[in-house]
């Protein structure tokens, strides 16, 4: 009996042990933005060249951003339509897009002075990180708000980053059904779009 | 004042029945798309939106980059008179929405700063701890009392619009804007036609110069940049008529949980 009680307290304790170790590899929303942040300011120093910056952007893009995701989203209910074949190139052509599209982008930010300022969760999917980038003498003050996917929580991503209430990921959403529709919803037309973009 | 309540409440009746709209059940993009606003003239509205580059490049843009090189306190203080003045226009639309919190602390910032202020080019009520809050218009009127925004259009020089928030900019000049009634409307010693253009031009470069670098981002990293205008035009809208900080506030999740589910 005793030896049973010792058995039961031994694997109660392993459980327990589990359980709290993979607590305390969750990561905490605002900690994983933060440590984009500061990544990228690192990354963003003035004195650093464009191929430093794209390149290490790329890097950074690839570990903590959903690409895959956030194509699948760009596409909206179009991507239902796809074939294995078709949504193998989507995803390919998607990558090539983004990477250069997120790079440049960022690229344009010298020295970005980036506040984090609290989080708000949505739901076991999704928290927003909201953040301020600070004004310079040439720009003004920019809420910029980061949604964080969070169904793995000891592996985020980033799915969406939203500019003075504005989403980046919608804005390309639209953008990509606009040139389906007007080209009588043939996908091959933004497939040429996206290859020419990457090939520019 | 009466006929101005009237016109309002007209065409609010107009758009909320559609009289306005001409677009198909079919034309509307899905609610997951962010939007339901049609495009009812694109073609034209593509011409007109290559004019207004066109514009852009070879007026605003260079006069955006001419301003940037004025020292800050200058820029500053002319952001503040073109943002001063629009208080005329967020006041009676903060009553017109019930906000009267805000319609009070906008008269007192107005008049604090046309005064103490001199004319709006310094802020000393944000010293005085009365910081601004968000500008209104009789498009977000309109749209807060719940009529819809109709069709999408772009119009020369004016730029992206919709059929509720041109209504709107007509409402300013038929006695919806007291800046426009005592410049252009009616002729007084103090004040001329030229001052509501001068002001409207400046408010224009204003806001070009702030946003030099993410208008040459955007265009750049677009692949149809027509689509990006109209999608943040009709996004910002969307959380101006809301008054809401954030579109994770004023749009729903839905087309991002079904990612989960591929």
């Amino acid at each position: 009996m005793k030896n049973k009680f010792i058995i039961f307290l031994g694997n109660l304790y392993l459980i327990f042990f589990f359980f709290s170790s993979v607590s305390a590899n969750n990561i905490d929303p605002k900690d994983f933005i933060q440590e984009i942040v500061d990544d990228a300011k690192k990354i963003l120093i003035a004195s650093n060249s464009k191929e430093f910056k794209s390149e290490k952007l790329t890097e950074m893009a690839k570990e903590k951003v959903d690409i895959i995701g956030i194509g699948y989203y760009s596409l909206g209910s179009y991507r239902k339509a796809l074939n294995d074949e078709q949504k193998e190139k989507y995803n390919l052509l998607f990558k090539d897009y983004f990477l250069k599209s997120f790079t440049s982008r960022l690229s344009d930010y010298s020295d970005p002075k980036i506040i984090v300022l609290s989080s708000v969760r949505k739901n076991e999917n999704y928290t927003i990180v909201y953040s301020l980038l600070l004004a310079t003498d040439k720009k003004p003050e920019v809420k910029m708000d980061w949604r964080v996917y969070t169904k793995n929580p000891q592996k985020l991503l980033i799915r969406d980053v939203i500019i003075e209430g504005l989403s980046l990921a919608r804005t390309q959403k639209e953008e990509f059904s606009s040139i389906i529709e007007n080209n009588s919803g043939d996908i091959n037309a933004l497939f040429i779009k996206l290859k020419e973009f990457s090939e520019q | 004042m009466k006929k101005l309540f009237c016109i309002i409440l007209t065409v609010s009746l107009m758009i909320n029945t559609n009289a306005f709209s001409g677009s198909e059940g079919s034309e509307e993009l899905s609610k997951s798309s962010g939007t339901t606003t049609s495009d009812c003239f694109e073609g034209v509205s593509r011409a007109f939106f290559s004019f207004n580059q066109g514009l852009d490049r070879a007026v605003f843009e260079p006069l955006a980059k001419g301003y940037r090189k004025l020292p800050k306190p200058i820029r500053k203080g002319t952001g503040n008179m073109v943002n001063n003045l629009s208080n005329l226009v967020t006041i009676p639309n903060n009553l017109l929405q019930g906000q009267l919190q805000q319609a009070g602390l906008n008269t007192l910032r107005f008049t604090l700063n046309t005064t103490i202020g001199i004319l709006g080019f310094f802020d000393p009520a944000n010293r005085l701890g009365l910081k601004a809050v968000g500008k209104e218009d009789y498009g977000q009127t309109l749209g807060a009392w719940g009529s819809h925004s109709g069709c999408y259009f772009v119009l020369p020089v004016i730029g992206p619009t919709t059929v509720r928030d041109f209504t709107g900019t007509v409402i300013n000049f038929v006695g919806g804007d007291p800046w426009y009634n005592i410049t252009v409307r009616q002729d007084t010693n103090f004040f001329r036609d030229r001052d509501f253009y001068i002001s409207k031009a400046t408010n224009s470069v204003d806001f070009r110069a702030k946003n030099i670098e993410s208008f040459d981002s955007l265009e750049r990293n677009s692949i149809d940049f027509y689509a990006s205008v109209k999608s943040l035009y009709l996004q910002d809208r969307k959380k101006k008529v809301g008054n809401s900080d954030s579109i994770t506030e004023t749009q729903d999740d839905s087309d991002w949980e079904e990612i989960n589910n591929n």
